[in-house]
């Protein structure tokens, strides 16, 4: 049993990126706000901090989730991928080159995201139809694009990533 | 927003988990997935001074299914009874439901239970129990005991459960081999809340309608079952004159709400257009193994 009153801090071990870190942290602490600010990760981006935008997307264990509705607490033990883990030796990875290509966003809030889930969504579905792809995005808010770059992006991903996993 | 302060517990067993709810009673919650209660703390409409964190207990993730019925414990995802071909097969309505409920990374984290313990009015999983008439099992320090959907869902947000409860799992009655169901459902975005939907089901035997239910969300201040419309399926055959049938008696009867995304009148209508696609595709799917 752990109980942790208000005003005390627990201790809180995960895996970011492949290093392990531990925290020490308020309870009430999003594990968004702990990528940020203790672990230092600020390409996680935080809009509406309720569930809704999708910005703040990342992998857990391998399969998306929002950072901004969990306690950093509920994040003990597993393993995440946030942005700043995609890229290998200073190589993009396939997705971010496509959206790259694509110039998929404009300012770029939304980005970090939408690419956490266009993995998942390729995870899954190596190559999905254009329906398939903005049902599965609809989850994550752009304010810029009108969305056509982005699922240009997604559909350019497919050609560099093959579709077949 | 940021979350408001809370003493956090984490229990290492249900019985702690449960000692934990009795000692504080309604100024405790229950954190499993977070998926409703995060975000409900965030806009603070809610202020638990105690949160009991389920999320990490043993042998609360278990899905049973087959002939007999499904159960699906309090800390299954909606994502793994999503992949689940046990509840495809068994529940399917439950299959039917998931991809309906929030967008992806939403179905990673949140419970099929916390939803149902949420019982949010526009939500799926509370109708698909009311539909197939789901038994809920609430576990206390006093012991446990099971409650029919019909007595469960009491409001907005208002459950049966006690504030010491837990639901600790939802049964699923056996499945006939002869029925077919589906979930529909109409919202300003795929995975965003139903301005309106529909659970529904079929079972045919000879070619007539023996039983049905049509279930709706976001209708009211708790999933509805229309029974005057049920009882126009009762006997007949599945067809297109049937089910316009009950999508008339679906629209006299039925009070949906109105707010800033849809009129009374514009639900009352979605409601009838449901109930025929809904019908159908439920008919569509008798015996096609899932």
């Amino acid at each position: 049993m752990t109980a942790v009153p208000i005003g005390e801090t627990l201790d809180v071990s995960l895996t970011v990126n492949g290093a392990t870190v531990s925290v020490d942290i308020d309870p009430r602490r999003s594990l968004a706000d702990v990528i940020r600010e203790e672990i230092g990760l600020t390409g996680t981006h935080l809009g509406c901090e309720h569930g809704v935008c999708g910005a703040c997307t990342i992998l857990l264990d391998g399969e998306p989730a929002r950072s901004c509705l969990m306690l950093a607490a509920q994040a003990e033990g597993t393993a995440i991928t946030t942005i700043e883990g995609l890229a290998t030796n200073g190589e993009m990875h396939p997705v971010q080159q496509a959206m790259h290509e694509a110039m998929s966003f404009q300012c770029a809030f939304c980005s970090p995201g939408f690419m956490m889930s266009t993995i998942a969504l390729l995870d899954d579905n190596p190559n999905p139809s254009e329906k398939e792809i903005r049902e599965e995005l609809s989850g994550n808010l752009c304010r810029c694009t009108g969305y056509e770059s982005i699922v240009e992006g997604v559909e350019t991903a497919v050609k560099i990533m093959g579709p077949t996993r | 927003m940021k979350n408001p302060q809370f003493n956090y517990h984490r229990p290492g067993s249900l019985s702690e988990a449960l000692a934990l709810l009795d000692e504080h009673g309604d100024e405790a919650k229950v954190l499993a997935g977070g998926q409703s209660l995060l975000p409900v703390m965030a806009l603070r409409l809610g202020r638990p001074e105690h949160l009991v964190d389920i999320g990490a207990l043993a042998g609360l993730s278990n899905i049973t299914a087959g002939p007999q019925g499904t159960t699906i414990q309090a800390l299954v995802r909606h994502a793994a009874a999503e992949r689940s071909t046990d509840i495809a097969t068994h529940a399917p309505l439950v299959s039917a439901a998931m991809p309906h409920v929030g967008h992806r990374a939403i179905r990673t984290r949140g419970t099929v239970c916390g939803s149902i313990a949420h019982a949010d009015p526009a939500a799926e999983m509370p109708a698909v129990c009311l539909a197939v008439d789901a038994t809920m099992v609430a576990e206390s320090v006093a012991g446990t005991r099971e409650i029919v959907a019909t007595d469960f869902f009491e409001g907005y947000l208002t459950t049966a459960l006690r504030p010491n409860e837990i639901l600790t799992e939802v049964r699923f009655p056996a499945w006939s081999a002869t029925a077919g169901g589906t979930v529909v459902e109409i919202s300003r975005r795929h995975g965003d809340y139903a301005l309106l939907g529909l659970a529904c089901l079929l079972d045919v035997t000879e070619g007539l309608i023996a039983n049905a239910a049509l279930s709706f969300f976001g209708a009211g201040g708790t999933p509805i079952r229309v029974a005057e419309a049920e009882q126009t399926l009762i006997g007949r055959p599945p067809n297109d004159e049937t089910f316009a049938a009950a999508a008339k008696a679906v629209t006299e009867h039925l009070e949906p709400g109105s707010d800033i995304h849809a009129s009374t009148n514009y639900r009352r209508h979605i409601a009838g257009v449901l109930t025929r696609r809904g019908l159908a595709e439920a008919t569509s799917k008798i015996g096609v193994p899932a």
